[in-house]
């Protein structure tokens, strides 16, 4: 009894997202008969796959008390030289090796210069988000389609889902889950990850803790530029082209995410979980919309919007609850 | 216990200065294994710069200190650290969002196959804190334990970073109550016990009594002396704590106000605030001047911001002039009359970027709101009154504040209350960190205040200076008032009643 209570209050905000979750799946299937199919579920990772990833980057990065505003230009930075670089005949392999380390790289010098230099997370990444989105307009102003065999392939099969008929995701589908599996053992298990949410409560402390402050934030930045390369790839193997127009605010819908989730964009609290759910309740918004027909999509924003809004409430009177205890 | 007189750490006449202050003069301070040392003085005493001396975060001037029978300069707290010199302070420098366990052993933590193994960290975690007796759940975040906790959290890990033979607590005890005291103390004996030696920094007198085995007093950046704590009475401890020191008053006149026709200007019934200060009396009167004596820590400035509104009490009622306050604020305050000279005026008082004159100005502007634009002429007719009234000696009126002497910045302070034409005017030790010329200025200055009609607070760690000025002293012990006695009464007679009874 005790434990259960225990666990029910340390996962609070995590439930609550998982509940909400199922209560506007719930309705939706009550509305629209057709959303009962399975693979509506299953279209919400297909669809959300490049979201997905970038919001467990960015939950890393609001773990530790920061913020990355430049993965949405990061994506269309990505897409697009990809695209390029394809069409210059470069082995795919090797082109997605190049744009990893452009965004490991990237994220390097953002981190570097947020510590070293003591600027704010929130101007350097900014500025971030102008170079990228303007680096990927240089590169060519429209869109690019990519012909390559292995994107293509990579693009168009389909995996099965075990035990459900006619259900099925892609194959890059997998790269957000797999990226969410390794990131849990990282934030839970390691002592990066525990470094993290120390810097996220009392960076002062962290220090006096003896962590190494310097290294866990430039990493956690450098993770977050990696992880949104990689949903540039992601996202230019599933539309099979690049565009500089791509992605945009995206970043906004992965800092929703990660607040919907549960964690706290003061740092310290949350964890990568919520964030799945975050942005599946992002997607369901979304498809509900879709199913519906006659609203518009921008009711999707404002459902995110509201949403947003309720779950930084829950958060900050679960503060106060803990604060008076 | 056979090596129960070894000694640890050894300080031989250390000094140590910040321009304007010697913080430390020749400062001898022994501390042997296995025991506990209270180190005991007032607000700039010099605890806290022996302290930062001793684990290297300040270097001293001269002298020299020896651990463990060699001679050593530390260079650094890190270092300190690694040679076992470990400080616990007030504030916890933990994550609180962090559990218990990660708290104590991140850094150090056990793995199995890479990953962090929860079971044997939580498990080694617990056995740490068992081991002080302390058994908690530890994979609970530190924010759901109660300070006390927090503490011995802080405690368990700067044993567990390095072997630990010279444990400093600054202040552990500050903001816990007696039950949350005692688990601190358990923990301190047993270090203790285990050969540990332990500098315990309190204001608590009864603290000091029940855990430590020798007290040394400071008291101005000198040393008074070591001593038995069994051999030495609590009265003793007070006299030299705050007691007649130097003969740096006898050659000013004796001068006190004549108390004319009075009139009641505050008057305080069941006044208090839980955990701040237990409710009391309190009248005070036109044309008085109403001392504060008791130690550090006793309620003297708890009962400054009480009475000034900066706390909100939550017991009892304050008039003004027969007026009931409600909801008293400083904002009231300002408006009824009252004016408070904070304790520290470098963080809460004076505003060094901007002139004598806007200093001065400030509470009076405030009075009249912000829309009533006072003339600049006006503003340089004022402020040139009480530069001269309060003998400022400063080369222009429009001279940043910054750059005039402790004293000046204190007459200055002074200057921007009485601007507001107050009728009780509280002052938090108003002669702290100021020479002794200025000082007896400034006792003469808040005499001839109440001989013109205000009603004045007069706060002071030195007992001399209090009998000096006041009419009335209230003396304060523990949060609470505990003797009002007449003006001319002798010192001795105020010491025992801030030691109470033994």
């Amino acid at each position: 009894m005790l434990k259960l209570k225990k666990f029910l209050f340390k996962n609070g905000p995590l439930l609550a997202t998982i509940a909400i979750f199922i209560v506007v799946y719930w309705i939706g299937g009550r509305l629209y008969p057709a959303m009962r199919n399975p693979q509506v579920f299953f279209n919400l990772f297909i669809n959300n796959s490049s979201l997905l990833i970038i919001s467990i980057g960015m939950t890393l990065v609001v773990l530790m008390g920061g913020i990355d505003l430049s993965v949405g230009g990061m994506i269309a930075l990505s897409s697009i030289a990809s695209a390029a670089l394809l069409q210059m005949g470069i082995n795919p392999i090797l082109v997605m090796l190049m744009i990893l380390i452009m965004g490991v790289f990237f994220g390097l010098i953002m981190g570097t210069i947020i510590h070293y230099l003591k600027v704010e997370a929130f101007v350097v990444t900014l500025m971030g988000m102008f170079f990228t989105r303007g680096m990927a307009y240089v590169i060519n102003s429209s869109s690019i389609t990519i012909k390559n065999d292995l994107y293509r392939f990579l693009a168009l099969t389909k995996i099965p889902i075990p035990f459900i008929q006619n259900a099925f995701i892609y194959i890059p589908t997998l790269v957000g889950i797999i990226l969410l599996v390794v990131i849990f053992l990282v934030t839970n298990f390691s002592f990066f990850g525990r470094t993290v949410y120390a810097i996220g409560n009392n960076e002062q402390s962290a220090l006096l803790m003896g962590m190494p402050i310097a290294r866990t934030k430039i990493l956690v930045y450098a993770i977050s530029g990696f992880c949104s390369a990689l949903a540039g790839i992601v996202f230019s193997i599933s539309l099979l082209s690049g565009f500089g127009g791509y992605a945009q605010s995206m970043e906004m819908d992965a800092i929703a995410s990660v607040v919907i989730g549960g964690t706290a964009l003061t740092g310290g609290v949350g964890n990568v979980f919520g964030t799945l759910f975050g942005v599946l309740i992002n997607g369901l918004i979304v498809s509900i919309l879709q199913f519906n027909g006659t609203l518009t999509s921008w009711w999707t924003r404002i459902g995110v919007g509201v949403l947003t809004l309720i779950f930084i409430g829950i958060q900050s009177l679960f503060y106060v609850k803990k604060r008076k205890a | 216990m056979a090596n129960n007189n070894l000694e640890i750490l050894r300080m031989d006449n250390i000094s140590k200065s910040f321009p304007g202050v010697q913080a430390l003069e020749d400062v001898n301070f022994s501390l042997r294994m296995g025991e506990i040392h209270a180190l005991v003085g007032e607000n700039g005493a010099g605890k806290s710069t022996l302290i930062k001396v001793m684990t290297g975060v300040e270097r001293f001037d001269h002298g020299k200190m020896f651990y463990e029978g060699d001679e050593i300069r530390i260079k650094s707290p890190q270092h300190a650290q690694t040679i076992g010199i470990s400080t616990v302070y007030q504030e916890v420098n933990l994550c609180t969002n962090l559990s218990v366990a990660e708290n104590l052993l991140l850094g150090r933590e056990p793995r199995r196959l890479g990953l962090i193994d929860w079971r044997v960290m939580n498990q080694r975690a617990k056995d740490i804190m068992l081991e002080l007796d302390v058994d908690i759940d530890v994979s609970t975040p530190l924010s759901t334990f109660s300070t006390a906790i927090q503490q011995i959290t802080a405690i368990a890990r700067a044993l567990e970073i390095s072997s630990v033979r010279v444990l400093i607590l600054d202040e552990p005890t500050s903001s816990l109550d007696a039950h949350e005291s005692h688990l601190i103390f358990n923990v301190m004996r047993k270090l203790r016990d285990a050969g540990v030696g332990i500098i315990f920094i309190t204001h608590f007198l009864s603290q000091i009594y029940e855990v430590s085995d020798r007290i040394t007093v400071l008291r101005n950046g000198s040393l008074i002396g070591t001593y038995d704590t069994a051999s030495l009475s609590r009265f003793n401890l007070i006299e030299k704590m705050i007691g007649r020191s130097l003969a740096e008053y006898d050659d000013m006149e004796k001068t006190k106000v004549v108390p004319g026709e009075q009139k009641v200007v505050v008057k305080a019934r069941e006044f208090g605030k839980e955990g701040v200060l237990e409710p009391l009396d309190l009248e005070l009167n036109s044309s008085e001047v109403v001392g504060i004596a008791g130690l550090l820590g006793s309620g003297r400035t708890a009962l400054a911001e009480l009475l000034f509104g900066i706390d909100e009490p939550d017991s009892g009622t304050i008039m003004v002039e027969e007026k009931t306050i409600e909801k008293h604020s400083p904002y009231t305050s300002l408006i009824n009359g009252l004016a408070l000279c904070p304790e520290d005026r470098k963080s809460t008082g004076i505003l060094g970027e901007l002139t004598i004159r806007e200093n001065i100005i400030l509470a009076m502007q405030a009075r009249l709101g912000w829309f009533n634009y006072m003339s600049k002429s006006k503003q340089y007719e004022i402020a040139d009154k009480y530069i001269e009234l309060l003998q400022i000696s400063t080369p222009s009126v429009d001279q940043l504040v910054k750059n005039l002497s402790g004293g000046n910045q204190q007459k200055v302070i002074l200057a921007r209350w009485l601007a507001t034409n107050p009728k009780l005017l509280i002052l938090d030790e108003p002669t702290r960190g100021i020479d002794v010329g200025t000082k007896a200025e400034i006792q003469k200055l808040v005499i001839s205040l109440a001989d013109e009609g205000l009603s004045c607070v007069f706060i002071s760690s030195e007992l001399e200076e209090v009998i000096r000025t006041s009419n009335r002293i209230v003396v304060m012990r523990d949060l609470e008032k505990v003797a009002e006695l007449p003006g001319d009464i002798e010192e001795r007679k105020i010491m025992e009643a801030i030691a109470g009874s033994e």
